[in-house]
């Protein structure tokens, strides 16, 4: 991790939104930092607020409460000042096939950052140039095709070139591969590896596949119910994970080794009605089968908000060699 | 170089237009209806445009027709026969092509001008502002039509450019609330955001992916708005408040109501100008469904896929 | 015991203007009772037309060819109205349990009811067998006066097995069950259908794009690409050791979390999964594959013996009588 400071702060976010029964709070308190050139994945499952988190730090929403900073400036939320922060930050979409105006050219799809951002130099030379490096060559045989005429892939390749066109520092990836045939995911996948080798780019990938955080991310954070609850570096997080959440997701993901699936019950709850204490309590394993008791630490289960990280109150107490075993069981 | 040229971003948006358009026309042919109101159309249209070549104008003032016959019959005249004051209803006929056509497209304009500025506005913004957008087409909405048409024509006085006038600002809510509707939808897809992403302005994205995407809609809302459009025409012109001096097929229907012509049967100064309304309705009502079947966009990705 | 013999199934799609699209390409399968069957592929395999084809609910004007034998009755030429008693109580398909998939404005509980009253299941309380079905699925009784907008996606796809069960068929048929779900409310989903299989006899036929939803659940695995077989094989060995290029690139492409030879490697393949219209000479994976050699493009792939109980359409495979 980059002792330097990082490209993209956020401190203390709050999103919320209205609803009928109450505020949504979908970003629920978030800290986070992204060094320079790191590729941080933020994993979680749908209503954790992985999505609003990547679009606040795009400056698509505005926070609640909370700030976000880019190279130690807050975002400033003016007409002027997004624009300034398109320049870069930069974002590619889940499906690819609506993310494209099915009436504009391939070659107008891209073109249209440069024109937006009255980018210099020459219009044709840029385009052909964002197209070859996202893996579509010979670029000018692309220029006039339409949407419907490339396929689901190489329509996410032409939204990898209007992003990256503008040289940002950071991209936003949110599911980029989730819409995308499975034979066709490492290409876009090593395209972005290729993108961070070649042109430094900062990766923020939004994904529900913990997979595809083991094949292109260096740090993981986990969410649930709008907030983080366990951030590492890649290796360690996936293969020793610490918070009870962050477990019991990767023994069910079929491609884990070596874990006893730990089948959660219900689902997640909504964002308007959040638990008391620790958000995940109602759920947590730990809490049910009686080793929270044990440890006497049910009542902070219930009761105290853990603010710390890993945002668990057992974890927290794992100096405790009782409880130190217990985790080896699992 | 050549492909230098043939690559240029205009040289792009003109492909990517006439693409659109001949694809467009080539599924066009295919719609029997459409063609038939397309034919209709023509004919009418360059019978209008060729009035001059086709009927002496002279025959439209009463002065210089007085030596004809009076109510005189087509066999007895010859072409359509003549009206109470010996004018030939053929070059009346011909004449009001001009006028019907002229309002008719005109005032379409006017309105479809209006309300599509409207029901984009309104639809992206939405909040208090599109609301109070809305309130102001549901007023429209919700007063009478021929009421409010017969007031302001009456204030305004009979002229063909205060007909196009009435008509186009009472007849825009209902195209204001369908592009309204559509631009909802419309404004909520990825490209939308993808170009917000991009560092788009509102101006950008309404004129840049909104409007392209909603002008399809607009296009076959025109083609049905126009019959509305001549149908009030011919209304507000047979209830006397059409141009004197420019008589559109309604006016001739109203002279010859108020001449006495059902009394009469004098047939061949009634029926010409109400089947020339009836079909220049049904031609562009026949157009205007053929190209909403064509363009609406829900049926476009299935047809091509 | 055969239950479900498929024998050179074609399903051809009539298409509006332009050449007919062969969606399935001949597809042999058999299906013992009480066993499971994976079946992945990618978009355009024919793996959801194979799906509509065993059920005969593919549109008017499909041409279907060969036979799909249940109990040794073949369903593509049975009478309608034998079709009708077949359909649900002796086959029945689970869909991906999206919005459109139940009836918008009806109640779940009334849905699952109507079918159990056209097939006369319901014995004398139609009311408690649904109460009973929603529970067996996970669900509270009381559910049932729900409308699907107010469910979740997983609470909706619980329904749409408890509906596919009502009727207590021998062989269900989940078409991508657990695609665009919660990969825990996936586990919860893949946990039922596995209890239902162990408790009810079931035999499922498991269709899904996500090779490894099918670790646990299929005692055997077909991976289908373009239109045909690519290979078919025991669970573990599939996994473990694919026969044929494809199956090995749709496996890596979920790498293995922990394994370092994944880590920032990606795999995948190059191009894209082919038009069923536009399908390559010979082996139509050849474009694609890293171990293609110079007879692929002309020579036509069968599915070729690859071991005890496996096959896989490959020249690389050992019992392929082809010179390589």
């Amino acid at each position: 991790m980059s002792a330097a400071e990082p490209l993209v702060e956020v401190r203390d976010l709050h999103v919320e939104y209205p609803g009928r029964d109450g505020p949504a709070r979908a970003v629920d308190g978030v800290n986070l930092a992204v060094g320079e050139g790191e590729t941080l994945a933020l994993v979680g499952e749908s209503g954790c607020g992985k999505t609003t988190l990547a679009r606040t730090i795009m400056g698509l929403q505005a926070p609640t409460s909370g700030e976000v900073r880019f190279r130690g400036e807050p975002l400033v939320y003016s007409r002027r000042g997004m624009r300034e922060h398109r320049r870069r930050a930069q974002m590619i979409f889940q499906d690819p096939t609506g993310a494209l105006n099915a009436r504009q050219t391939l070659y107008e799809a891209v073109a249209e950052g440069i024109r937006i951002q009255g980018l210099e130099g020459e219009e044709e030379r840029l385009v052909a140039d964002a197209l070859s490096r996202a893996g579509l060559r010979p670029p000018e045989s692309f220029f006039t095709r339409y949407p419907y005429e490339i396929s689901g892939g190489q329509r996410q390749r032409v939204i990898i070139a209007g992003a990256m066109v503008l040289n940002p520092s950071l991209l936003v990836a949110d599911e980029p591969v989730s819409a995308l045939d499975a034979s066709v995911r490492g290409e876009i996948l090593a395209l972005m590896l290729s993108l961070v080798r070649e042109a430094g780019v900062t990766v923020l990938v939004v994904t529900h596949d913990l997979g595809l955080a083991w094949n292109v991310a260096d740090r993981v954070a986990v969410m649930y119910l709008g907030r983080i609850v366990e951030i590492g570096a890649a290796e360690e997080l996936l293969t020793e994970p610490r918070h009870p959440y962050t477990r019991a997701l990767l023994s069910v993901v079929p491609e884990t080794k070596q874990m006893e699936p730990q089948i959660l019950k219900g689902e997640t709850p909504d964002p308007t009605r959040i638990p008391s204490g620790c958000r995940f309590h109602p759920r947590c394993p730990v809490v049910e089968s009686g080793e929270a008791a044990r440890l006497g630490i049910e009542e902070s289960c219930r009761g105290e908000d853990p603010l710390f990280l890993p945002a668990c109150h057992a974890v927290r107490l794992a100096s405790s060699d009782e409880h130190e075993a217990y985790l080896h069981e699992r | 170089m050549s492909t230098a040229a043939a690559h240029s971003p205009r040289r792009i948006a003109w492909t990517r237009r006439r693409r659109a358009v001949s694809g467009a026309w080539r599924e066009y042919r295919h719609h029997r209806p459409g063609m038939i109101g397309l034919g209709i159309l023509i004919a009418v249209v360059a019978m209008a445009l060729a009035a001059p070549l086709l009927a002496d104008p002279s025959g439209l003032h009463v002065v210089t027709t007085t030596q004809n016959a009076a109510f005189a019959s087509p066999s007895d005249f010859g072409g359509l026969g003549t009206d109470k004051f010996g004018r030939p209803v053929l070059t009346q006929f011909i004449w009001g092509a001009r006028i019907s056509l002229l309002v008719g497209l005109a005032a379409t304009i006017l309105a479809v001008l209006i309300g599509s500025v409207v029901g984009i506005l309104a639809g992206f913004f939405g909040g208090k502002p599109g609301g109070a957008l809305m309130r102001v087409t549901e007023w429209f909405l919700v007063i009478p039509f021929l009421p409010l048409a017969i007031a302001l024509a009456a204030i305004l006085g009979p002229s063909v450019k205060n007909l196009i006038v009435v008509i186009g600002i009472t007849s825009w809510p209902s195209t204001a609330r369908l592009i309204r509707a559509q631009v909802l939808t419309l404004k909520e897809r990825d490209y939308v955001d993808r170009s917000r992403a991009l560092g788009a302005s509102d101006w950008h994205l309404m004129t840049r992916h909104i409007l392209p995407n909603v002008s399809p809609l607009i296009l076959a809302n025109t083609t049905l708005t126009v019959p509305i459009v001549i149908l009030s025409e011919a209304t507000l012109s047979f209830l006397g408040l059409g141009d004197p001096q420019n008589a559109s097929w309604g006016k001739m229907l109203d002279d010859a109501f108020e001449a006495g012509a059902v009394t009469l049967q004098a047939w061949w100064w009634i029926i010409p100008p109400g089947l020339g309304i009836m079909l220049v309705v049904l031609a562009f009502t026949l157009c205007g469904t053929a190209l909403e079947e064509i363009l609406d966009p829900r049926l476009r990705d299935r047809r091509r896929a | 015991m055969t239950l479900l013999e498929v024998n050179d199934l074609h399903v051809t799609y009539a298409a509006g203007s332009g050449a007919p699209v062969p969606a399935v390409r001949g597809v042999d399968l058999r299906l013992d009772v009480g066993e499971t069957l994976g079946l992945a592929g990618e978009s355009g395999c024919g793996k959801s037309s194979l799906a509509a084809a065993l059920l005969r609910l593919l549109p008017s004007g499909t041409t279907v060819t060969g036979d799909v034998l249940l109990d040794g009755e073949d369903v593509l030429t049975m009478k309608p109205g034998r079709l009708r008693a077949v359909r649900w109580t002796e086959l029945a398909i689970v869909f991906q349990g999206a919005l459109h998939t139940l009836n918008p404005v009806q109640r779940v509980g009334d849905q699952i009811g109507e079918a159990l009253r056209l097939h006369a299941k319901g014995g004398g309380n139609v009311t408690k067998r649904v109460g009973e079905l929603l529970e067996l699925v996970g669900l509270p009784a009381r559910r049932a006066r729900a409308y699907p907008h107010q469910l979740s996606g997983g609470q909706r796809q619980r329904v749409l097995i408890g509906l596919a069960v009502a009727c207590e068929p021998r062989l269900l048929i989940a078409d991508e069950p657990t695609t665009a779900l919660d990969v825990m409310v996936q586990a919860q989903v893949l946990r039922l259908l596995e209890d239902l299989q162990r408790e009810f006899g079931l035999a499922i036929i498991f269709i899904t794009h996500d090779l490894s939803t099918l670790a646990n659940i299929c005692s055997r695995i077909a991976v289908m690409y373009a239109g045909r077989i690519a290979e078919q094989g025991p669970n573990d060995k599939v996994f473990a050791d694919a026969a044929h290029p494809y199956t090995r690139a749709l496996a890596a492409a979920f790498p293995v979390i922990g394994d370092p030879a994944f880590r920032m490697r990606p795999s995948g393949l190059p191009g894209d999964p082919p038009d069923p219209r536009d399908l390559p000479s010979g082996c139509p994976f050849h474009p694609r594959c890293s171990e293609a050699i110079e007879i692929c493009p002309r020579t036509p792939v069968e599915l070729w013996p690859a071991g005890e109980l496996r096959e896989a359409a490959c020249v690389h495979v050992s019992g392929a009588p082809v010179p390589r």
